[in-house]
């Protein structure tokens, strides 16, 4: 039995130690808004907030999470309107949609530490998460929005 | 047989089906006896007393836009409000829902579902709004000519009258279906032409867009399978008791494709996979590598092909020419790798077999799945969900996921419902790749510099071979997917000759984002430029005196050369290539901007696009589209390779089968020509011509000229 802490809330878990979180998250939890990609930490589509660092879940054990707060796209915000959510809304970033979730959540902690953050910046923070879509474009314009809107 | 009838002119493919299929398809739904609670005028709309309207579309969201676009069509037409329009993924069923580009399959791909559903969607808009303003005149005993209705209220001004349409729910429901409507003209649109907001924007920001994977059903069991190491190779001996006790492992069973392992989850389903003994019979595999392919291809291409486009005499003119040059050309597997791997989930019910999947060929997987299951055609039902990408992969005549998961819900009877996953490796690993190719190019010019002759050869895998579709589309031997691009490239030259050779590989290959083009347009559009250096010609001089006749292929080049600041001054190591070519009916030149620096690195600088698909049905969208095909196609062309070694397939992963990423993506911009031609799709054809206008830039950089994919495999470097 683990006990997590994910948005806001206490979960205790069953599942054997080595489970990656990702697994936790969607089996378990019912939390299906973080996506498998690739399982191997390369595209960010399974990114969340552990401790408001972004984290590629499908390569963290749920053993080493007791006590850390968790964040996911479903705990980012109550009504869909972060800032980053709102710019997102406004620019129309997605297509297929299924990077989004950890796109956004990249998104939000880069802001967090760079409130005005450079293409270069984005360049760096962002290039861990794959679109296949390619909507890069949209989501620089969107990140640099958010970051306007403060 | 029942033909297909295909829309738009110079449509390349209408489906046909064998009489049997078609008759299963057509095969009506029971008449509705339930009580009006919602007018639904046809199967395409449904408004209920709320005033929300659901738009029931036929193709799968998988990014390119479909449900905002088909249900932009309607909301126009019926005049009602975008905020109150929502979006239903369209059942399987065939007579209903057929792409009417494909007689009676119901399926997308082809960039159709804007072109074919342009006036049925419009139709079953106008229908509608028809009623609701029948309703209304009986209803305030008014003329219906003087009842305007306006986002989604019909009012009669006259009389200061108004309602909603949900007031108007049951009234309607009770009028008679009018047998013609007019519709609109362009003027009066109020949201065609516009970038009215994506329908799927909410729930895509928020984590709650449902994806196959995101299914969940009481007692359902994860399923992973075991696939062989080779294509064709199967079970022949496995020991699945080590799995089976490993925490959450369910059952081990053997299917056609593989050994499948249930569990309660993903991780145990893996864990429990990884534990699998198996032996594999390799006897009927593939053990080829691409290179001895490619050797096979370079050979059987100094042999004729069958004919596919003959014009004019090429032996006599070749002979006649005062200059000749060829050229060869190769293209790797690649691998579709959207962002969603496979999987689907699937329940068996009182003999109905039922899939939740993002589905974009619902006639085949009906056809395969119920062969599968023993069960009727119409009983295999489908519950539509978004697909997380697709770029053809998930239309697959062999159905083949769809299949494997047929085969483990028959193995346990139905017992509990199953979700098929996908690893990425699975992904990656299981075939069904855009074929390989090799071309060879060979043009006569005559001592004016003038194309007289030009001889194109193609060898590579049939798509269509060996598929339910081989024997309506596959003509005297040529998969026209094999040659589309080459078979009506638009150059005028007067003696021509194409010809084709589809040796038969045990790779299985299939449609990738805009399917032959990815190859018949790299390797004319390369070729064209270095024909125009051989005769001192400027590259879009060149092409603009061959394409005289093709008045909006032309106009794209011209806008591409003069928005992409075509012949203005470029640093030293920079170079610029233009590219032009149509696909699936719509028109599209691009102008990249590269730097090659000392040391041979790349960079895509900027990149113009400029687009001609008729009338723009959301600009926005549009745009969207040419940057994701460009963006898709350089992945392909800076690295993209599928390689074989004695059969196994190479790549695994994204470390090893990359795509683009945030900061290699150049500065692109999106020219919409405007137009009041029906429209046409925008979800391939932007690839086409982005890797030749690379490597064509490349070209004016370096001096080097790339005739295989992918660049990576080039030496840049300036010596």
């Amino acid at each position: 039995m683990i006990t997590l802490l994910v948005n806001g809330e206490k979960q205790v878990v069953k599942a054997s130690p080595d489970t990656p979180l990702l697994w936790v998250l969607r089996d378990d939890l019912g939390l299906t808004g973080t996506k498998y990609g690739c399982g191997m930490a390369l595209c960010g589509a399974c990114t969340v907030h552990i401790d408001g660092e972004a984290v590629r879940s499908c390569v963290i054990p749920v053993s080493s999470l007791a006590g850390k707060k968790i964040t996911t796209i479903e705990g980012l915000s109550q009504n869909s309107d972060h800032p980053v959510q709102k710019a997102w809304a406004a620019v129309q970033v997605s297509q297929c949609g299924y990077c989004q979730s950890g796109q956004i959540m990249s998104a939000v902690a880069l802001l967090a530490k760079r409130p005005h953050p450079t293409d270069a910046d984005i360049d760096l923070a962002m290039s861990g998460n794959i679109c296949r879509c390619a909507s890069y474009s949209q989501i620089r314009a969107a990140i640099h929005r958010a970051a306007k809107a403060g | 047989m029942k033909s297909g009838a295909a829309l738009g002119a110079g449509l390349t493919l209408a489906f046909y089906f064998p009489s049997g299929l078609a008759k299963s398809v057509t095969a009506g739904a029971a008449p509705d006896t339930t009580p009006i609670t919602a007018f639904e005028p046809n199967a395409f709309l449904r408004i209920a007393q709320d005033n929300s309207v659901t738009v029931i579309v036929k193709h799968l969201e998988m990014g390119q836009g479909t449900y905002t676009g088909l249900s932009t069509l309607i909301a126009d037409e019926l005049d009602a409000d975008w905020s109150l329009i929502r979006v239903e993924g369209a059942p399987a069923n065939g007579s209903l829902y057929n792409n009417l580009a494909w007689g009676p399959a119901q399926g997308t791909g082809q960039s159709t579902s804007i072109a074919n559903s342009f006036e049925q969607m419009r139709k079953a808009g106008a229908t509608a709004r028809a009623m609701l303003v029948a309703a209304a005149a009986v209803q305030w005993q008014v003329p219906e000519n003087e009842i305007s209705v306006n986002k989604g209220v019909v009012q009669h001004l006259g009389s200061n009258r108004r309602a909603s349409f949900g007031d108007l729910v049951v009234a309607a429901s009770k009028q008679p279906i009018p047998a013609m409507v007019t519709l609109k003209e362009a003027k009066d649109f109020q949201l065609i032409g516009k970038n009215t907001e994506r329908k799927d924007t909410l729930e895509k920001l928020n984590g709650t867009a449902t994806y196959t994977a995101d299914v969940q059903q009481p007692g359902l069991l994860t399923a992973l399978v075991a696939h062989p190491p080779l294509f064709g190779a199967k079970v022949k001996a496995f020991d699945a008791s080590k799995a089976k006790t490993i925490p959450g492992v369910v059952d081990v069973l053997q299917i056609p494709s593989g050994l499948a392992v249930l569990a309660n989850g993903f991780w145990p389903a893996k864990l429990g996979r990884d534990a699998l003994e198996i032996e594999w019979d390799e006897s009927e595999a593939n053990k080829l590598g691409s290179e001895e392919i490619m050797q096979q291809y370079r050979e059987i291409a100094n042999t004729p092909g069958l004919p596919v486009r003959i014009e004019g005499d090429c032996e006599q003119a070749m002979t006649d020419a005062a200059q000749k040059l060829s050229a060869s050309f190769e293209f790797p597997y690649l691998a579709h790798a959207a962002m969603e791997p496979l999987g689907c989930t699937m329940a068996l019910k009182s003999g109905t077999g039922e899939l939740w999947n993002g589905e974009q060929f619902q006639t085949m997987t009906q056809l395969k799945v119920s062969n599968v299951l023993g069960v009727k055609f119409n009983q295999v039902k489908i519950n539509m969900l978004y697909a997380g990408g697709s770029f053809g992969r998930r239309a697959n005549p062999r159905a083949d996921y769809q299949s494997e998961a047929a085969y483990i819900i028959k193995a346990i009877a139905g017992r509990v419902p199953i979700k098929l996953l996908w690893t990425r490796e699975d992904d990656m690993r299981a075939g069904y790749y855009r074929p390989l190719n090799y071309h060879t190019l060979e043009a006569g010019l005559d001592d004016q510099g003038k194309l007289i002759a030009w001889r194109h050869r193609i060898v590579g895998q049939s798509i269509l071979a060996d598929t339910p579709l081989e024997p309506v589309l596959i003509q005297k031997g040529i998969d026209p997917m094999s040659v589309e691009g080459a078979r009506d490239m638009p150059y005028h030259i007067p003696n021509i000759h194409l010809d084709l050779h589809t040796p038969k590989i045990g790779v299985p290959v299939l449609w990738w984002r805009s399917v032959g083009h990815t190859h018949t347009a790299f390797s004319i559009e390369t070729f064209i430029d270095e024909l125009a250096a051989a005769v001192k010609k400027d590259p879009v001089e060149f092409r603009q005196q061959l394409l005289a006749d093709e008045p909006r292929l032309l106009n794209v080049l011209n806008l591409a050369a003069e928005k992409g600041r075509w012949g203005k001054p470029l640093a030293k190591g920079q170079g610029r290539g233009i590219a032009v070519h149509k696909s699936f009916n719509t028109y599209v030149a691009q102008v990249a901007e590269v730097t090659v620096t000392q040391n041979g690195q790349l960079k895509i600088d900027r990149v113009t696009c400029v687009v001609d698909c008729g009338m723009a049905i959301n600009p926005g969208i549009i745009e969207e589209q040419m940057h994701g095909g460009i963006g898709f196609g350089l992945s392909a062309a800076l690295r993209g390779a599928i390689t074989l070694n004695k059969g196994k397939v190479e790549q695994s992963n994204f470390h090893d089968y990359a795509p683009l990423r945030i900061n290699e993506m150049p500065q692109v911009s999106v020219h919409i020509v405007p137009s009041s031609k029906a429209p046409t799709g925008v979800g391939e054809p932007g690839v086409p011509p982005i890797a030749p206008a690379v490597c064509n830039a490349i070209f004016s950089a370096t001096g080097k000229r790339i005739r295989s994919l992918p660049i990576s495999q080039h030496d840049l470097r300036q010596t």
